[in-house]
């Protein structure tokens, strides 16, 4: 690296080396652990890569447990449906999850951990979900 | 004037003026390197452009003129002659003044000098160089790979090859299912041979096609007799003088007497690499095509233009016409990069495909599968804006999405209905009834009985129909799978109009299709449908990959189905069946070992102390279930601790499954003051038939020893009670949310015929229930009667029935803890992708 000495500017995204697409299953998930909590990555049948805080808005339930499809993860503790791409949960139910922009490089990926997203969102209205 | 130099006999230099044109010397001197698509489409663009503005010499190392590499595949299925194929016959160099130079590879350049050397030492000077080499077959690098036999697909000589072998018949291994591997696999299967294609990724075309599509495109080539093994990674070309076979990564051998490599290209840069111009993956070009030497052009497959290289025509075609453009004299042309559509040149086979269908943030997919007509079609929106589109069996529509997404063009307002095509905007726009009225007569509406839509509207008029029940009487159509139930109602408005009114809807399976689990059931069954993308097409599934409520369904269905012969597939299962443990509300696990009968000992309780101990598991509990609850296992720890708990001889308990949970037992007359069998023995009978059987939903199983019934035999799916005479079966209990009190069957007197009813009973819930449907339901829903007449009044069928489960739990009772502690199966369930900070 030319200027290794030099310190990245404000700007600069610094990118976290996690492993090969390959290790995560096809419509599967995997975790990363990190000092801020679990973070989930998806893979999903059209081989993109999301990372969400491993936590359902709803109950906190390990979303990486969930079953993945088209771009959504479904909970496994009492199947909130969430948008790998934002972190929203899907209507009716209302919340958002943290989510952690994902890089692809080749078969490469690696996440952002300083731009995370991340907020232990709860429920954002009385719904009574159990 | 001859132009057709042979390429030995020339002279060591030439002046491109004195000998090879006639006319004047103030003319600048074009050299074209290349006499393929890129470089001659430039040369035409030049000439139309500006015409006599250069003298051109044009190098081909191919001993043909120019001709349209893009139709080699039809040539190769015999469709088409070379001559149909050729773009630019000699006469029309001649014509237009071209020395062409056939069969003569340039050696090199000399850029001070600004010339070029031939093979055959030909030196031709320029004012303007272009280079456009193309590309070459990529050969992956595995020994063998140099073996005779071993072909590319490229050019004519690679089919005139290809050709040659298929003369003599035998088998050709095509390594890469991509659109090249495809096409000559088709030729040569169309030529006589057995073809096998070869392809490292899961599914074919992976660059072009979405899954979905693969699947559909796969089916039909296996139809055609063309055996796909995808997921087949090639480890070694095996052969003395000739090829012999191709040996896969996974040991198996295919024997092959010619193998087609076909796995990509590789641009041809070798000659500016040379020369010292900037290359990286090809000949590096700015915007005007212009190599880092001003005076060198490149063009086509061989250069890279902002990072990207190119494989495909159009984008060759779009370079040309800037570089004629800039060689022209113009000013302010540039080639910004290309969008791409692909078409598969398989007679038959419509498959087509553009832009980006790999979706990414804030896109939506509109998905319509017509499974009557083999049709699947996927566009992918992004801002009201098409971003890319997968068509697969009626591609009519193709140039249509292509434009609207080259154009960017707003089809927010099109949205519901751009799905079914051009033209069908408007009034109509998304009335699937004029769809329906639009289809010919002779289109095959029921795919089960082969019933057209001629036949259904002759019926319905002539008949006078006006019920679906009615169609399916007389003409058959629905009358099996349901799957066209929609089709024919849809049919049957068209046909009466307001005389007609719909059956009542019924509950779809989800909402990813109109379907329902009966109907499903039945396809699956009757069509042989045998993976779940062949259920999504065939049941018009609306969503590209199912969703998480019909996939774990699904799942079971063709588990349930086809026993031994459908591959699990893992990521439809819920977590619990996954990892094979229960989750809990922290994202721990339960372990619940197996306890036949509920009986246990000393060692098995020191076992699982131990475990307990070593693993600092929080909670033990005793279930209701009469076994050994452990709670608060961390996931990681999970097959350490089933190893700990095999080596003592327990297995899992499938306290996780939508199966055979538990037998709970009294101990009956061994013990027992009261006991009239022996309950528990019966109990561990029961438990060895049933464990490991996947059901619609969890399966509990009792036997009491006597009618106080101390193991609550009455609320249990399939209950016994010992009597004096014998044994009575009581089905349909539970004792969850809703409870239900079992009803007697039937009353046996041996307990060969109790486990004969057993396993008949469960293949019946099996085969009919729909899954997450307890037996409670389904008794209530079926009716006892539909039960005893099935098992009590019909011996011959309880026997099948009983064969059939029998023979499905040869395929699953292996113990799923001691494969993934002492195999490491499924090993990325239990560990981290990384652990980073």
């Amino acid at each position: 690296m030319e200027n290794a000495v030099s310190e990245p500017a404000i700007s600069e995204t610094v990118w976290t080396q996690v492993g090969s697409i390959d290790d995560i299953p096809v419509l599967g998930s995997r975790v990363v652990r990190t000092p801020g909590g679990d973070i989930a990555l998806f893979r999903t049948a059209a081989d993109e890569v999301f990372a969400l805080e491993d936590a359902c808005p709803h109950k906190q339930g390990p979303l990486s447990q969930g079953i993945v499809h088209g771009r959504r993860v479904t909970c496994p503790l009492h199947s909130w449906v969430i948008e790998l791409a934002t972190g929203e949960a899907v209507a009716p139910d209302e919340g958002r999850t943290g989510h952690v922009p994902v890089r692809v490089e080749g078969r490469s990926v690696a996440i952002a951990l300083g731009e995370a997203k991340l907020s232990r969102g709860g429920c954002r209205k009385a719904c009574g979900h159990v | 004037m001859d132009m057709h130099l042979s390429s030995n006999n020339g002279p060591a230099v030439e002046s491109n003026e004195s000998e090879l044109h006639s006319t004047g010397p103030v003319r600048e001197r074009l050299v074209v390197v290349g006499n393929g698509m890129a470089g001659m489409k430039t040369v035409e663009e030049l000439l139309a452009k500006a015409p006599g503005r250069f003298d051109i010499t044009v190098f081909g190392a191919e001993p043909h003129p120019n001709y349209n590499r893009i139709m080699l595949s039809p040539v190769l299925a015999g469709e088409k002659t070379f001559d149909q194929i050729v773009l630019n016959s000699r006469e029309w160099y001649d014509a237009n003044g071209i020395a062409l130079l056939t069969g003569e590879a340039v050696e090199s350049i000399d850029r001070v000098g600004k010339m070029v050397v031939s093979q055959s030492g030909r030196v031709v000077p320029y004012d303007r160089l272009l280079i456009a080499t193309g590309s070459m077959p990529f050969i992956i690098p595995v020994p063998g790979s140099t073996l005779p036999g071993v072909i590319g697909f490229r050019d004519l000589a690679d089919v005139d090859a290809m050709l040659a072998a298929a003369a003599k018949g035998g088998r050709a291994v095509v390594i890469g299912g991509g659109l090249l591997g495809l096409e000559a696999a088709n030729g040569l299967r169309v030529k006589g041979m057995e073809v096998t294609v070869v392809h490292l990724m899961p599914t074919l075309m992976e660059r072009q096609l979405d899954p979905s599509a693969g699947m559909l495109l796969q089916r039909e080539l296996e139809r055609r007799g063309i055996e796909v093994l995808t997921g087949a990674d090639t480890a070694e070309i095996v052969g003395d003088e000739w090829v012999s076979a191709v040996r896969l990564r996974d040991g198996r051998e295919l024997p092959a007497d010619i193998v087609v490599m076909a796995v990509g290209i590789r641009p041809n840069m070798a000659l500016g690499k040379a020369a010292g111009l900037d290359c990286g993956r090809g000949i590096r070009v700015d915007d005007r095509m212009r190599t880092s030497d001003p005076s060198i052009s490149a063009v086509g497959e061989c250069v890279e233009h902002r990072g990207v290289t190119w494989g495909l025509v159009a984008p060759l075609f779009e370079m040309a016409k800037v570089l004629a453009h800039d060689l022209a004299g113009g000013e302010g042309a540039a080639y910004t990069g290309s969008v791409t559509s692909t078409k598969l040149k398989v007679t038959g086979v419509d498959v087509f495909s553009a832009g980006d269908f790999s979706g990414g943030v804030g896109t939506e997919d509109i998905v319509f599968r017509d499974a009557a007509r083999g049709v699947y079609k996927r566009l992918v929106l992004k801002d009201g804006k098409l971003l890319g589109a997968v068509l697969y069996g009626d591609t009519k529509d193709g140039a249509w999405y292509f434009s609207l997404l080259k154009d960017g063009t707003d089809v927010s307002a099109e949205r519901d209905s751009m799905i079914f095509g051009q033209g069908f905007g408007g009034a109509d726009a998304g009335d699937p009834n004029a769809a329906i009225a639009a289809l010919p007569d002779s289109a095959e509406i029921c795919g089960c009985n082969g019933v057209c839509k001629g036949t259904i509207v002759k019926a319905i008029t002539e008949k006078g129909l006006t019920s679906l029940d009615e169609v399916k009487a007389h003409t058959k159509a629905s009358a099996s799978c349901g799957g066209c139930a929609g089709t024919v109602e849809r049919l049957l408005a068209v046909t009466l109009g307001d005389g007609f009114t719909a059956a009542p809807k019924v509950k779809p399976m989800c909402k990813c299709t109109h379907h329902t689990h009966d109907q499903v059931r039945a396809a699956i069954v009757d069509r042989g449908l045998k993976t779940m993308p062949e259920v999504f097409q065939a049941m018009e599934w609306t969503t590209p990959d199912g969703c998480a409520s019909c996939r774990p369904a699904l799942n079971y269905y063709l588990l349930c189905a086809w026993p031994g012969e459908y591959k699990d597939d893992y990521q439809s299962r819920y977590i619990n069946e996954r990892a094979h443990a229960n989750i809990q509300k922290d994202g721990t696990y339960s372990v619940v070992p197996r306890m036949w009968g509920g009986l246990t000992n000393a060692a098995e309780l020191r076992a699982i102390a131990d475990v307990v101990d070593k693993f600092a598991i929080p909670t033990v509990k005793v279930t209701g279930g009469q076994r050994i609850d452990l709670f608060g296992v961390k996931k990681e720890d999970l097959p350490a601790v089933w190893a700990d708990l095999n080596a003592a001889g327990m297995v899992s308990g499938h306290a996780y499954a939508k199966g055979l949970r538990t037998v709970k037992t009294c101990v009956g007359s061994e013990w027992c003051r009261f006991g009239t069998q022996d309950s528990t023995g019966l109990g561990v009978k029961l438990e060895r038939l049933t464990w490991g059987t996947w059901t619609p939903h969890k399966v509990k199983l009792a036997v009491s020893g006597c009618p106080r019934n101390c193991a609550e035999a009455t609320i249990k799916d399939l209950g016994v009670v010992c009597i004096d005479s014998g044994y009575e079966l009581h089905v349909g209990g539970n004792g969850g949310l809703h409870v239900r009190a079992c009803d007697l069957m039937v009353r046996v007197g041996t307990e060969e015929e109790v486990l004969e009813y057993t396993g008949a009973f469960m293949q019946l819930y099996r085969e009919e229930a729909r899954y997450l449907e307890r037996t409670a339901p389904w008794v209530e829903r079926v009716g006892l009667d539909h039960i005893k007449a099935a098992l009590v009044e019909d011996p011959e069928r309880r026997r099948a029935l009983n064969a059939r489960f029998l023979f499905s739990q040869t395929f699953s009772q292996d113990d799923p803890w001691a494969e993934r502690a002492a195999k490491g199966v499924d090993r990325h369930e239990f560990n981290l992708l990384a652990e980073v900070g």
